[in-house]
């Protein structure tokens, strides 16, 4: 018998092979959607990307050339590839070391609003009552807020930084998790399996957590990564203003706002960033739109 | 025929009831906005008191100011004060221009509104009938188009699409005015009445003016329109798609109705009814939008207004600004709640 004959088997004959080829399934409808698998190979780069950092630029990020010979250089000079800044940085290395902040904003707002929104909505769909009236509210107050206003209003508050950034952006972003896992904790709260683990003696948070937590997260995955083109747009937005990454980082809207004095001679310092930033919200969009596809029936047209 | 008069009085009833609830949550929202934007103030780390008297200022003045400001009160009733003063209008004056914060807000005000209204404007023109075309030609290469397009729109930092923006059509083809609003020269050509440029210019026949502040605004207004144009025909698409699946489509297509009139009458104006909340709320993302876009178009609004006083720390100007657009921002989230109630028949009988 073949991997793939046990995996689509009809009858497996163990709950691992029937989750592995549950799994596989999944992968296979994900895999037909060429668009998604472009989404996902531009993420897995941009993870590949940033961890060898340090390997795959060619010079240093922070520190520039020779500024007589090598400021400003254009696109496709001899060892700048991408051409260098008015400080002489080569700016293919300031884009590939700008892959972590990147990577790190994204997974940080990530880490932090999720399981705000799961804990706020799994609580207010399972008690219900009076618990579920104060949290809906709440979310949906927060909801109304224009979100890159708040957030600009956070970090001038906070200071600039790319971590107070972070926070801004993580406190704006949980709601929409929170309707979702409230929705999805309605549909289950009343089945039989958790009746009968609470006839075990299993408490509230315990039932929560282990059960109803776990069955939230396909779909608040799918729309963590929806929003990921979303934060990243933003983070750099806040970056753009001054109110993101501090020079000398090469966070990439920080990187065209310095581009920007030099946009009508010398259009590559600013162009170039925002390209990079336009391919990677565009994997995580294409990504979120095909994970949406496979994983989410109720999506499926 | 007594029926019929109570189930009138319950449709009353319910009504009511969504209404008084829909004012709880406005009240609920407004009081959680001045609520965060106070803290923000609070946590703030410019010191208020410095800001007033300077740091030169001998400690006596220091503590006489701190009272008076009622920095030495508790928490809440700080919160008190200052929702006293926000209800009459006081925003306190900014630091930068040394106006009271009302007056500012209200001069850079129309900027914001003439932008967004020229964005969405396109945005609902271009988008629209997008949405529907991609609709009618759905899984072929007119819907993937549009797809395209719009994933672009979500994808592309705006801040960078007005640069290049910039660069080509005014530096490069000089086909559009740069940034700003209207060029100097036309600048005392006519009397700003309202400070939309658009109308003014052209309710006073200054024909001149009015094509140098369309050359002005065209270019933003696109690039805004454009973001807005990739929402509204993705939601446009799903819309009609749902429509088009509908029994009625089938019978009005069985009795013969041409084809065109089926998609752009029948279909389009039960698909309207959802639409307009989206055009509402996706005019609210506009106000949004514009912080990044005035920046690189140097169009003196609220957005442009705001991110000055953020980078001088005009704490003030920060809070008068976030909660004036944060209220507009809900106000137009609960319009478009009040017209989906209004104009879909289903909704209105409370099923």
């Amino acid at each position: 018998m073949t991997t793939r004959a046990w995996l689509l088997s009809e009858q497996p004959a163990s709950r691992r092979q029937a989750r592995l080829g549950q799994a596989y399934r999944t992968w296979l409808a994900f895999r037909g959607n060429w668009l998604a698998m472009v989404g996902l190979a531009i993420v897995v780069a941009l993870v590949i990307v940033a961890a060898l950092a340090d390997v795959l630029a060619p010079y240093n990020p922070i520190l520039g050339q020779d500024l007589n010979t090598t400021r400003l250089l254009p696109p496709l000079s001899p060892g700048h590839l991408l051409g260098t800044d008015d400080l002489a940085r080569d700016i293919l290395s300031r884009l590939i070391h700008g892959t972590r902040l990147t990577l790190m904003v994204v997974v940080l707002v990530a880490l932090i609003a999720t399981p705000i929104g799961l804990l706020v909505g799994t609580t207010a769909g399972y008690f219900g009552g009076w618990i579920d009236t104060v949290l809906m509210r709440l979310t949906d107050i927060v909801l109304a807020f224009p979100r890159l206003i708040l957030a600009l209003a956070f970090v001038a508050a906070l200071g600039p930084g790319i971590e107070n950034a972070v926070i801004a952006i993580a406190i704006t972003s949980w709601p929409p998790y929170a309707r979702l896992a409230r929705a999805e904790t309605l549909t289950v709260r009343n089945s039989d399996f958790i009746a009968a683990t609470r006839l075990q003696g299993a408490s509230s948070a315990r039932i929560i957590w282990k059960h109803i937590v776990p069955l939230c997260m396909s779909s608040v995955i799918i729309r963590v990564t929806l929003d990921m083109a979303g934060i990243i747009l933003t983070a750099a937005g806040l970056g753009f203003l001054g109110l993101g990454a501090q020079p000398p980082q090469p966070e990439w809207g920080a990187m065209i706002a310095g581009g920007r004095r030099f946009l009508i001679d010398q259009w590559w310092v600013a162009t170039m960033p925002g390209i990079a930033i336009f391919i990677v919200s565009l994997g995580f969009n294409l990504l979120g739109d095909g994970l949406r596809d496979v994983l989410d029936p109720k999506g499926r047209k | 025929m007594t029926t019929l008069t109570q189930n009138r009085g319950r449709r009353g009833a319910l009504w009511l009831r969504r209404a008084v609830g829909l004012l709880a949550t406005v009240a609920a929202t407004f009081f959680g906005l001045l609520l965060v934007t106070f803290l923000i103030g609070r946590i703030v780390p410019v010191d208020p008191v410095l800001a007033v008297v300077g740091d030169r200022a001998p400690q006596s003045v220091y503590d006489k100011v701190f009272h008076e400001l009622g920095l030495d009160r508790p928490l809440w009733e700080q919160f008190w004060m200052w929702l006293q003063k926000v209800a009459t209008g006081d925003f306190g004056t900014s630091f930068l221009t040394k106006k009271p914060i009302v007056e500012d807000i209200r001069r850079v005000f129309p900027a914001t509104l003439e932008l967004a209204t020229v964005s969405i404007i396109i945005g609902t023109l271009v988008g629209v009938p997008a949405g529907v075309w991609a609709a009618v030609r759905q899984g072929r290469w007119a819907d993937q188009l549009v797809r395209v397009l719009g994933l672009v729109g979500y994808s592309a930092p705006i801040f960078w699409l007005g640069l290049l923006g910039l660069l080509i059509f005014y530096a490069k083809l000089g086909v559009v005015a740069g940034p700003g609003r209207i060029d100097i020269a036309y600048e005392y050509s006519f009397t700003p009445e309202t400070g939309l440029y658009l109308w003014d210019t052209a309710r006073q026949g200054a024909w001149d003016a009015f094509g140098n502040a369309f050359s002005h605004i065209i270019l933003p207004a696109s690039l805004l329109g454009y973001f807005s144009m990739a929402y509204i025909s993705r939601m446009t698409r799903s819309f009609m798609l749902a429509e088009l699946g509908q029994e009625y489509i089938v019978t009005a297509r069985v009795k013969g109705v041409p084809e065109w009139r089926i998609v752009w009458v029948h279909a389009l104006r039960n698909a309207a009814v959802p639409l307009v909340t989206v055009i509402a709320l996706s005019y609210a993302g506009l106000l949004e939008g514009s912080v990044l876009t005035e920046t690189v178009f140097a169009w003196p609004g609220l957005g442009q207004y705001l991110t000055n006083s953020l980078q001088n720390a005009d704490m003030n100007a920060v809070l008068g600004g976030t909660l004036v657009i944060g209220a507009i921002f809900v106000g137009l989230n609960l319009l478009s709640d009040l017209l989906y109630s209004m104009l879909d028949a289903r909704v209105r009988r409370g099923s």
